[in-house]
């Protein structure tokens, strides 16, 4: 579509059921009641000129230039504070208000510089705009009084800048700073005339200051004060395409504003229903590694990984892959091969992989990188509810009364639902955050939760029974919830195992370092407390007993009758855009699109007659299986799109061992990433920009991606998937992205509903959608449960085999970081280092005093599977005895430290627990010196010339 | 397969069900390894006989046969 701003309606919709009709400038109009005259104009089509107003903001008041007449009032009030009243009979425009606005205009234009043409916001600003709209001819005061146009400019952040001489002070960044993203971080310093934005305390800028660069503030700013840099740099968009995120789970939409074929901006878009117009440092700004200069963009083949990457063509890529593909299954059998599916592409592209590996490859050999973050998810949901995914959406948490965070960090690692949550917690839900460190959520500005269980690593499944214990023992549980919606039963022997007196909590306090008392109380809350929502992330899920943290949860949930209405449930916070639809669209090797077993006759047979093969009847195996058996011989050729497992899965040394052992490794991806190293294809990757499919995100919700510029490397990943297939002699001729999802919906009842032209038209749609649910399901268990009834699981809480002992005697737990994503390969390759140019160690202060150690130093990291080195950052956001660090930089690589063990249902690593043993260091360890060569060797590229001969 | 991973793997499976009673713990251990594992994963396990497995899971494993 043509450049256009997104509408403004100036304040925020009122959801009243009560209407009120009025008259503006002669046109009757029905709003509801509370409405301010300035939406309700907006509304009949008009516009009432405005500065300070914004529909994601609460009406301020202060610019004054929305005033307006109304019949019966005196004086000129502010449309924007003033509610619609019934009969009300308003005027917009009259020689009155034109005078006054005129006036007001000319204060705020007496201070502001005249460099319209020069401007970077030239033709895109709302001052600009309204000078003429309030037809502004001269500045009777002149422009030589006391102005602001020499204060000096901020710069300092990567992405924008700060100009103080086009500031008018109307507040709106701050206000979305406080409203929308509810950091804080801005303020307006001074009274009068001497009024400032500033940023954090006196002497911040904006990037040293908690400015976490969400952007709210420019998309805020009516003028040119607060600007993208790349707007200054390339100009104004002339065209905007509205696509999805392909970051954090979250799934935030955004308009991508191009120029010609550049992105010049990623807006958030306002219609959008994950993120509703907000945004995060990294789906705002971070878009930068599309057009990095790492970025590969043609196939590349090597005959073994000593060898330099030749540059070749995609037939002979993709000729040398099927050959060796084929040769390694001649001779080994399909089992020897497999594949994994990536949580960063598209619903479309990944249903293709797993279709290769299964139809083509003829293996169940199938895997994704949910493996290592929310297979326990799938696992423990599917067990209890029926349905492996969360129960609501977004919107459901301004409904929540009490909201329990366990094992998640969402202000870093989902921000945007982070903001939204902050912004209930404000208005007085309650907040309980079980996590063994001090997340931002505890406490932060206009925040407190009212409990923080500081839980010892790995002790999650106990913290639950003894709130379990409570519930059930002080008579608190919904017993009519669970005689209407679960097996009555079950509940009696769940209930009868955690109200043994073994599960209290002064019994497991000895476990997990609780104190009691809070437990008991915060167990009170969640139990009493209206609504209760529970939210959960990667520290459930990645332990030895992550299925049975998710199954506890699930059983809190339906012990509290809170699920199947808004306000409630269970949530698990996906980690990477499109975990639930690569996990949606048939990834695990045990189990078809729609979570349906492969050993399903029925199931099985839909496909085979659809795809025209037999099925392998067995499960497939998982990654670590994988590695195992290459390791041992009888697993010798992987096709992995879009991830990076030497950095990203634990033990590298064992994942490198794996792969090296392998004849034939295909990379399909955007970079040379660490994988790489032991690969013998390169096929170059798409990004979302350059690609058209869907995302699902963690509310389950269907969105559409669309290209807005042709692949870098000239093929959308899709068009690879199946060329590889073709080269394979598949025969597949697939033309659009839309006949892979018409071929996922016709296969999977959930998605039986869903179509690209049904996402155009819906703008986004949440699994299941079928007959019984035409327009998606918001809400998941509203009637009953996907099995009929809930299931209760009996959860053991059983200790990890991970121990600490004098030769290791801290845990470990490893993280994210707000500017970085996953393994950074993406975010590492932007602006975002400016905030994290490196993991570092997180250590309590008692602990590194007792080595030595202060902030800056480096240390040795050692387990027993490895050690690295890295810097240390004292903190008692980590309790004495356990350390943190996130996993973002290749340099560093956490995963060097982490072990093989795993969730015991489903594989899933263990990175949440490691036993650990911190010393001072000097450099880094003989394995980063190596890793370091190996890294500069395998990426050596052939020169073309070379190659040519 | 390496029979040490698998061992590990069926032990903690079992020991998570266990909580179930010993009969029905190692019929769920045997139900969840016929789920979740590939074939030679599960041929591996059956060699290894009882060796290192723990008594739930080593009547699982039996019951694969």
């Amino acid at each position: 579509m043509a450049y256009e701003p997104q509408a403004d309606y100036g304040t925020p919709p009122v959801n009243s059921e009560a209407e009120v009709t009025l008259t503006i400038d002669g046109r009757s109009v029905t709003v509801p009641a509370g409405t301010s005259l300035m939406r309700a104009a907006a509304l009949t089509g008009g516009s009432i000129p405005k500065l300070c107003a914004s529909d994601n903001l609460q009406a301020f008041g202060s610019c004054r230039l929305c005033l307006v007449e109304v019949d019966g009032l005196s004086g000129t009030p502010a449309s924007c504070t003033t509610p619609a009243a019934e009969g009300m009979a308003v005027h917009t425009q009259t020689p009155r208000l034109q005078k006054l606005r005129r006036g007001v205009m000319e204060l705020y234009i007496s201070d502001h510089p005249l460099d319209c043409l020069t401007c970077s916001a030239n033709n895109d600003c709302e001052l600009q705009d309204t000078a003429a709209a309030v037809g502004l001819r001269d500045v009777r005061f002149g422009y030589d009084g006391d102005n602001h146009l020499a204060l000096p400019a901020d710069a300092s952040n990567p992405y924008f800048d700060f100009d103080p001489a086009k500031c008018i002070a109307c507040s709106r960044c701050v206000r979305a700073c406080d409203e929308v993203q509810g950091t804080f971080a801005l303020t307006m310093d001074g009274r009068g005339f001497a009024s400032q934005i500033s940023a954090g305390q006196a002497g911040d800028d904006f990037l040293s200051s908690e400015c976490v660069s969400c952007g709210a503030c420019v998309q805020a700013c009516p003028t040119a004060s607060l600007q993208e840099k790349a707007v200054k740099e390339i100009g104004k968009p002339e065209r905007a395409v509205i696509t999805t995120c392909a970051y954090c789970g979250v799934g935030c939409t955004f308009r991508a504003e191009m120029r010609g074929e550049q992105l010049v901006r990623m807006v958030p878009w306002k219609d959008g229903k994950a993120n509703h117009g907000h945004s995060c440092v990294k789906g705002r700004f971070a878009w930068g590694y599309a057009q990095h200069s790492d970025r590969i963009t043609a196939p590349m083949i090597r005959e073994s990984i000593d060898q330099p990457w030749r540059e070749v063509s995609w037939d002979e890529a993709l000729g040398f892959a099927a050959s060796r593909l084929a040769a390694i299954k001649a001779q080994y059998g399909p089992g020897a091969l497999g594949g994994i599916t990536s949580s960063r592409c598209t619903n479309e592209e990944t249903f293709l992989v797993q279709k290769l590996v299964r139809a083509g490859f003829g293996s169940n050999n199938v895997d994704t990188c949910a493996r290592v973050c929310h297979s326990p998810t799938g696992y423990g949901l599917k067990t209890t509810f029926g349905t492996s995914a969360g129960t609501q959406d977004f919107d459901s948490v301004e409904q929540s009364d009490v909201i329990l965070v366990i094992g998640a960090n969402p202000t870093d690692a989902h921000p945007v639902f982070a903001s939204r949550m902050k912004q209930r917690l404000r208005k007085g839900a309650k907040l309980i955050v079980i996590d063994p460190r001090r997340i931002d959520l505890v406490r932060s500005a206009r925040i407190a939760s009212e409990y923080h269980l500081s839980l010892q690593p790995g002790t999650n499944v106990a913290v639950l029974t003894a709130m379990a214990h409570v519930i059930v023992s002080e008579g608190l549980a919904d017993e009519a919830f669970i005689r209407a919606r679960c097996d009555w039963d079950e509940y009696q022997d769940w209930a009868q195992f955690v109200g043994d007196a073994r599960h209290s909590p002064e019994v497991l306090e000895a476990v997990t370092r609780v104190p009691a008392a809070d437990l008991r109380a915060a167990a009170r809350l969640f139990a009493t407390g209206g609504n209760g929502a529970i939210y959960y992330g990667l520290g459930v899920t990645e332990h030895s007993q992550g299925s049975s943290t998710v199954m506890a949860i699930a059983n809190l949930a339906m012990a509290t009758g809170n699920i199947g209405r808004p306000g409630v449930g269970v949530n698990p916070l996906r980690g990477q855009n499109n975990v639930q639809g690569a996990c949606d669209m048939g990834s695990f090797p045990h189990e078809l699109s729609g979570y349906r077993h492969i050993s399903d006759m029925e199931t099985r047979a839909l496909f085979e007659a659809d795809w025209g093969v037999v099925l392998d009847p067995e499960p497939g195996l998982r990654i670590p299986n994988m590695l195992d058996a290459a390791v041992d011989g009888s697993f010798r050729a992987i096709y992995i799109q879009g991830e990076d497992i030497l950095q990203s899965d634990p033990n590298t040394q064992h994942v490198a061992a794996g792969l090296r052992a392998m004849d034939c490794v295909i990379v399909h991806d955007l970079f040379l990433n660490e994988t790489a190293h032991y690969a013998h294809v390169f096929l170059p990757g798409s990004t979302f920009l350059e690609k058209t499919g869907t995302f699902t995100n963690a509310e389950r919700r269907i969105q559409m991606v669309r290209k807005v510029m042709e692949p870098a490397n000239g093929l959308e990943d899709w068009q690879v998937t199946q060329a590889l297939a073709n080269a394979l002699g598949l025969g597949w001729n697939y033309t659009d992205p839309a006949q892979i999802m018409d071929e996922v919906a016709r296969l999977t009842p959930s998605f039986a509903g869903v179509s690209h032209a049904r996402l155009d038209e819906a703008g986004s749609l949440q699994w299941p959608v079928n007959d019984a649910h035409p327009d998606g399901s918001p809400i998941m268990h509203e009637a009953g449960f996907a099995n009929g009834k809930g299931k209760f699981v009996v959860t053991d809480y059983v200790p990890t085999d991970e121990r600490t002992g004098p030769r290791f005697p801290l845990l470990l737990t490893t993280g994210r970081i707000l500017s970085h994503y996953n393994v950074g390969a993406q975010t590492r390759r932007t602006e975002n280092t400016a905030w994290h140019p490196e993991d570092l160690l997180e250590m309590h202060p008692t602990d590194a005093e007792n080595r030595g150690l202060k902030s800056g130093d480096w240390t040795r990291l050692a387990s027993r599977t490895g050690e690295t080195t890295l810097r240390l950052l004292v903190t008692d956001r980590v309790a004495p005895g356990v350390v943190y660090t996130t996993f973002h930089h290749p340099a560093t690589q956490a995963n060097v430290v982490t072990t093989e063990f795993s969730d015991w249902a489903t594989n899933c690593p263990e990175y949440k627990v490691t036993a650990v043993q911190v010393s001072p260091s000097n450099g880094p360890t003989g394995w980063q010196e190596d890793y370091e060569a190996l890294s500069a060797r395998s990426r050596r590229i052939a020169p073309l010339i070379e190659a040519a001969e | 397969m390496d029979s040490a991973a698998l061992i590990l793997m069926a032990n903690q499976i079992a020991r998570n069900f266990a909580v179930q009673g010993d009969e029905a713990a190692a019929a769920a251990t045997a139900d969840h390894i016929r789920q979740f594992w590939a074939p030679r994963m599960k041929a591996a396990i059956t060699a290894n006989g009882d060796a290192n497995l723990s008594p739930i899971a080593a009547a699982a494993v039996r019951q694969l046969d």
